[in-house]
């Protein structure tokens, strides 16, 4: 009886210690985030109130409007970069998919000598940090003449997202039966037609996974678009985000409230694909 | 097939060869040229001067390039690390949730929507010495009543990087941890249960081999990205206080766009890249090894 009874305390002090540990962790997870969506809010003069202000006393969108209304606040032209972000992300992202796919079916079905180099290969080509990379762009596009424009970062941005666009889709075509085209081949398919009644619907969902994943990359990257964008013909959001940061003096709330604006498309994105990237990122690497 | 067709995988594979070569490959071959020249971009015809190795030279004697060096690899080896515990822990405590589970999932992925960017922007924010809501609640609960200085004094402003580092990536390891829990099977637990075996016994020799290449998975996707350290410090003290936080990637941007040293850059450049080909190799091997252990053939 009391064995049981000790048993029954240590099994509830257990139960306790773990809902503790994970709000503690979701917590550590939430708050930066949710700190600068308030701080976005709040009016300058509560964020450097010193003592600090906790309750916030009044809540605005004023920040969102400024930074919308075209030059408003400290003349950052937000839409211009908002502008930038989409088309040099969309673009380069359907692009690497294209290829992507051809690249991933490749290594999904064919059999050939020097597959796992290949593939090394084309890993190895991610690992050479934006900052090194941007070296040589830097001269190369300065004699192309394509410095700040969108075509210089699309092409940069499809060759940073194709490694690992070919690592999700040759993981998704392999979790695709092979037996299904060769029975549409037999039924009178060519090998074209098989692919994209068979194949590519049963992989498509995983392949959207993988543009999102591209799209990401695109949207987030900050090395090299640094040094690739001179102006507002090119700059995108990242890029952007530093115009808040003068010599000594930083606007953190119109800083918060970029911030928000691109965070939301990532949010959004990411919900939809978290369990294809995973699955995608894992069949590829572990069932090789 | 006939004999004066391409093989079918080559035609696929090509567009992808193009690019990277294009963009990474040939760029590349030129860096590595110029790393033998002087060259400046004031002065453009100091490309064709070539200067042997004089820049890795003058690269081996520099203190402040090896400062950099020792602490980039200090950085990533204590960041990556960490996370990898930090989301061995994490994977755990989601697993064990009886209910919500989805929704702490998605919680979890939180910190990885995140671009570097504004993960260091955010951590600026939070770590400000004056308006710092680390600072405001230290000083509001009573623990400190000076403001810290948490990224003007050097050694804070490591940690400080360090955290910001650590909170946007631990979620990797966790996400994929835990899709190796949950794909466990559940038998080979119970056996060791029924054998008497304790919970840290079973984790150590049932669940941890299994979750194995799962972390290294995570490990080989980190270490293609462990550059992104760089948009991270670079917004939180660009390589400040006084250089106590320069790692070699600002001080690759430091030399080439400040400087306007494109050679001497291009050589420290080269030194980055086999720092991460190291990483990303030493993982690879890893993973390799671990799916061999879990029996899935290659």
């Amino acid at each position: 009886m009391n064995e049981n009874q000790t048993n029954r305390l240590k099994q509830q002090a257990l139960k306790i210690g773990h809902l503790v540990g994970l709000f503690i962790a979701m917590a550590i997870i939430c708050l930066p985030g949710l700190w600068i969506v308030l701080s976005s809010l709040r009016p300058t003069v509560e964020i450097m109130a010193k003592p600090p202000v906790w309750i916030p006393q009044s809540l605005s969108f004023d920040a969102y409007v400024a930074m919308f209304s075209g030059v408003g606040q400290g003349g950052i032209p937000v839409l211009d970069y908002f502008r930038n972000s989409i088309i040099i992300s969309v673009t380069s992202t359907v692009i690497a998919l294209a290829i992507g796919m051809a690249g991933g079916y490749a290594f999904a079905r064919y059999q050939f000598r020097g597959k796992t180099a290949i593939f090394l290969g084309f890993m190895l080509t991610r690992t050479v940090p934006g900052i090194a990379l941007s070296l040589p762009l830097f001269f190369v596009y300065a004699k192309l003449g394509i410095i700040d424009t969108h075509f210089g970062l699309i092409i940069a941005y499809v060759a940073l997202n194709v490694p690992f666009t070919v690592w999700l889709i040759d993981g998704f075509f392999r979790q695709v039966p092979r037996d299904l085209a060769e029975a549409a081949q037999i039924d009178g398919c060519t090998r074209w037609q098989a692919f994209w009644q068979v194949e590519f619907p049963l992989a498509r969902s995983g392949i959207a996974s993988a543009g999102i994943f591209a799209f990401l990359i695109s949207w987030n990257e900050f090395a090299l678009a640094s040094q690739l964008t001179r102006s507002t013909n090119s700059k995108t959001l990242p890029v952007g985000l530093l115009d808040y940061t003068a010599e000594f003096t930083i606007d953190w709330r119109g800083m918060c409230a970029l911030a928000v604006v691109m965070i939301i498309p990532a949010l959004t994105l990411t919900f939809i694909v978290q369990k294809h990237l995973v699955s995608g990122l894992t069949s590829g690497a572990v069932k090789g | 097939m006939r004999g004066w067709k391409p093989a079918p995988h080559v035609l696929l594979l090509l567009p992808a060869f193009v690019v990277l070569a294009a963009v990474v490959v040939v760029p590349l071959l030129l860096s590595l040229y110029s790393s033998f020249t002087p060259f400046r971009l004031t002065r453009p015809d100091t490309i064709y001067t070539f200067i042997g190795f004089r820049n890795y030279q003058r690269l081996f004697a520099d203190m402040e390039f090896w400062a950099a060096f020792g602490r980039t690899v200090l950085l990533l080896t204590i960041a990556l690390n960490l996370e990898m515990v930090l989301g061995l822990f994490l994977a755990l405590l989601v697993e064990k949730a009886t209910r919500g589970q989805r929704l702490l999932r998605t919680i979890m992925m939180f910190p990885m929507m995140f671009s570097p960017i504004l993960v260091g922007f955010q951590f600026k924010f939070m770590f400000n010495d004056n308006i710092g809501l680390v600072n405001n609640a230290l000083q509001s609960l009573g623990l400190t009543d000076q403001a810290i200085p948490w990224l003007i004094d050097g050694k804070l402003a490591f940690t400080s990087i360090l955290i910001a580092e650590v909170w946007s990536s631990t979620s990797v390891f966790a996400i994929f941890i835990l899709a190796g829990l949950m794909a466990m099977p559940k038998e080979p637990l119970e056996a060791a249960k029924v054998d008497g075996c304790t919970p840290l016994q079973s984790f150590r020799y049932v669940t941890w081999p299994f979750i194995m290449p799962f972390a290294f998975i995570a490990m080989t996707i980190r270490s293609l990205d462990i550059a992104r350290a760089y948009d991270i410090v670079k917004i939180m003290t660009d390589g400040g206080p006084a250089k106590r936080t320069e790692i070699l990637w600002t001080l690759i941007s430091r030399t080439a766009y400040s400087d306007a040293r494109m050679g001497l850059a291009n050589a420290m450049a080269y030194v980055a890249i086999f720092l991460s080909i190291l990483f990303t190799v030493m993982f690879f091997r890893q993973l390799a090894k671990a799916r061999q252990q879990i029996g899935a053939e290659w």
